[in-house]
């Protein structure tokens, strides 16, 4: 009986740990290879040097990288945790009609399933040199010259992120606030909480594992992305996974390894210690 | 009912600032990509008209545009058809433990979280290894599915979690058989959610740029060809392509959402029936 269970468990799982298996263990394995191989400007070459980690651990380019890939995932993960909650919490106590709930919840959903590279783009015209922001402030009279540190710049990168990034705070958030039992909230206001008391002692804490599935979400993109720090800031900035993407552009292969071999060691790390304080599995 | 506290009021203009900054550029470059042929990537508009439009159909006048859009869009149903199917019968595995299945959960959430670019980069050396050429249906396409095969399995997790699994039973009483329970039972109840996640597993791979740069290959995908051209375009014509592209991304949403109303609905409509004949 034992053996049978197992044994269906396992073909129908098949596929998925195939897919796995094959594209993304295998891949790392290769990573972690190739991160201890050497290059020349044209091919990599076989060996078994620890010099790529050498050169990236006593590089101050890479403790620079790093500290701004987390200041990002710093930054991001406040604004995106504050606006995710609002919304979330508006969405699941202030809505009343369930029709109503989805449509919203909807329309916060839309632009997640379009392109990123376009969502990015569209940025252009508003924080641009002579964009919307800037007409609005000259002529406002708030500035006399055009602001440049709108777009391409720290600003920019941040502000996209949060813009591509915040329905991964959204979602598990309102999933975890939609199964806290109402009549908890009841008792609360039955017993003289005020709304603010009722948002801090009653549904804070019962949100918490939404809170840390988004913080997982949002802290591994953060952390992964090189496309919006590249595009975003206009070259002008670098995260770790622009260091990677740089060496892949060169060719640089083994170096490229190396620094993804210690960037997934940290956010292996950071996700490891987060997922110890929530069950995804219970919580969706 | 009762009257809305102040917070909703304040909550309200909260939500409506969000919903705002969330589809305000995007109908921003929607206005500008309707720019007159002198325009430019900014206010004002210089005129009205499609030029732009017109101008992305010229030949040679940016990349192979059509040719990569073919491609992003076959990949993107190879992909939905690949994601459905293993996520459901994943799903329909972790529904009872297995030796391994804590495992291969763990496994499936790394592939969440692991950077995009390892994967990129991973399966791009592992086909030079072998010798093999890189190209979107093959390396492009198992790359995806790392990415759109752990959201399908959250959304059945999702699912069964929430089943009941009294159906089952009593259609095995009846003596259906496991495939009868299955087909008839489970996946009509299931049916939407299988809908969602054709939904993000042909839209995660139509917009998917970092999984596919190492390993597309010579023939780009329509995420990798936009991107190439905002290196060097700065004419309205990329916001041409992005009206688009987010058009047809939009219409394809609208198309599963009509299909899940319109099965939720037929049902409705079925159970009113027998009611009525009961």
């Amino acid at each position: 009986m034992a053996v049978s269970r197992n044994l269906q468990g396992w073909l129908l799982a098949a596929p998925l740990t195939a897919v796995l298996a094959g594209f993304l263990v295998l891949p790392i394995l290769t990573i972690f290879i190739v991160s201890f191989w050497q290059a020349t400007e044209f091919s990599i070459i076989p060996a078994f040097s620890l010099e790529n980690y050498q050169f990236l651990l006593t590089s101050p380019v890479t403790y620079q990288v790093f500290f701004k890939t987390f200041v990002y995932a710093a930054l991001v993960w406040g604004l995106t945790l504050a606006i995710g909650f609002t919304v979330a919490y508006y969405l699941a106590f202030h809505i009343r009609s369930e029709a109503t709930r989805m449509v919203l919840f909807l329309l916060c959903t839309i632009p997640f399933l379009t392109s990123n590279i376009i969502r990015m783009i569209s940025w252009i015209p508003f924080l641009g040199r002579n964009g919307l922001a800037n007409q609005a402030l000259m002529s406002l009279g708030i500035v006399d010259a055009p602001v440049e540190w709108l777009l391409y710049s720290d600003f920019s990168v941040v502000l996209a992120f949060v813009h591509l990034n915040t329905l991964f705070m959204i979602t598990p958030i309102f999933n975890t606030m939609m199964r806290i039992d109402r009549s908890l909230v009841e008792a609360a206001r039955d017993n003289g909480a005020s709304g603010w008391q009722i948002l801090t002692h009653v549904i804070i804490p019962l949100s918490k594992p939404g809170i840390m599935i988004g913080t997982i979400f949002v802290l591994a993109l953060v952390m992964g992305d090189f496309i919006t720090v590249r595009f975003m800031s206009g070259s002008q900035s670098a995260n770790v996974g622009r260091l990677i993407s740089n060496d892949i552009a060169l060719l640089q292969y083994p170096s490229a390894s190396a620094t993804s071999i210690v960037l997934l060691a940290v956010v292996l790390l950071i996700i490891g210690a987060l997922m110890r304080f929530v069950n995804i599995r219970k919580e969706l | 009912m009762e009257p809305r506290p102040r917070s909703f009021y304040a909550l309200t203009a909260f939500f409506v600032l969000f919903v705002i900054f969330l589809y305000g550029p995007t109908i921003t470059i929607a206005i500008l990509s309707f720019q007159g042929p002198q325009g430019g990537l900014t206010f004002p508009m210089n005129g009205v008209s499609t030029y732009w439009f017109h101008n992305l159909f010229e030949q040679q006048a940016v990349g192979d545009i059509w040719g990569s859009f073919r491609r992003s869009f076959a990949l993107g149903l190879m992909v939905m058809v690949a994601t459905v199917v293993i996520s459901v019968m994943a799903g329909l595995a972790f529904r009872k433990r297995f030796r391994g299945s804590a495992a291969l959960f763990y496994l499936t959430i790394a592939s969440l979280v692991i950077p995009s670019i390892l994967v990129s980069l991973g399966v791009g050396l592992i086909f030079d290894r072998f010798g093999l050429k890189v190209h979107w249906a093959t390396s492009g396409f198992g790359a995806q599915l790392t990415w759109t095969l752990p959201f399908g399995l959250l959304v059945m997790f999702a699912v069964f979690n929430r089943f009941n699994p009294s159906y089952e039973e009593a259609a095995r009483d009846q003596g259906a058989s496991a495939w009868q329970t299955f087909a008839h039972v489970v996946l009509p109840i299931i049916f939407p959610s299988v809908v969602g996640v054709a939904l993000f597993g042909f839209s995660l791979s139509y917009d998917e740029f970092a999984r596919t740069l190492l390993t597309a290959g010579s023939y780009n995908t329509l995420p990798l060809e936009i991107f190439g051209m905002t290196t060097n375009v700065t004419k309205p014509v990329i916001y041409a392509l992005g009206t688009l592209t987010t058009a047809f991304s939009l219409l394809i949403i609208g198309a599963f959402l009509l299909a899940v109303w319109i099965t939720a609905r037929r049902r409705a409509r079925r159970m009113a029936s027998l009611a009525k004949a009961g």
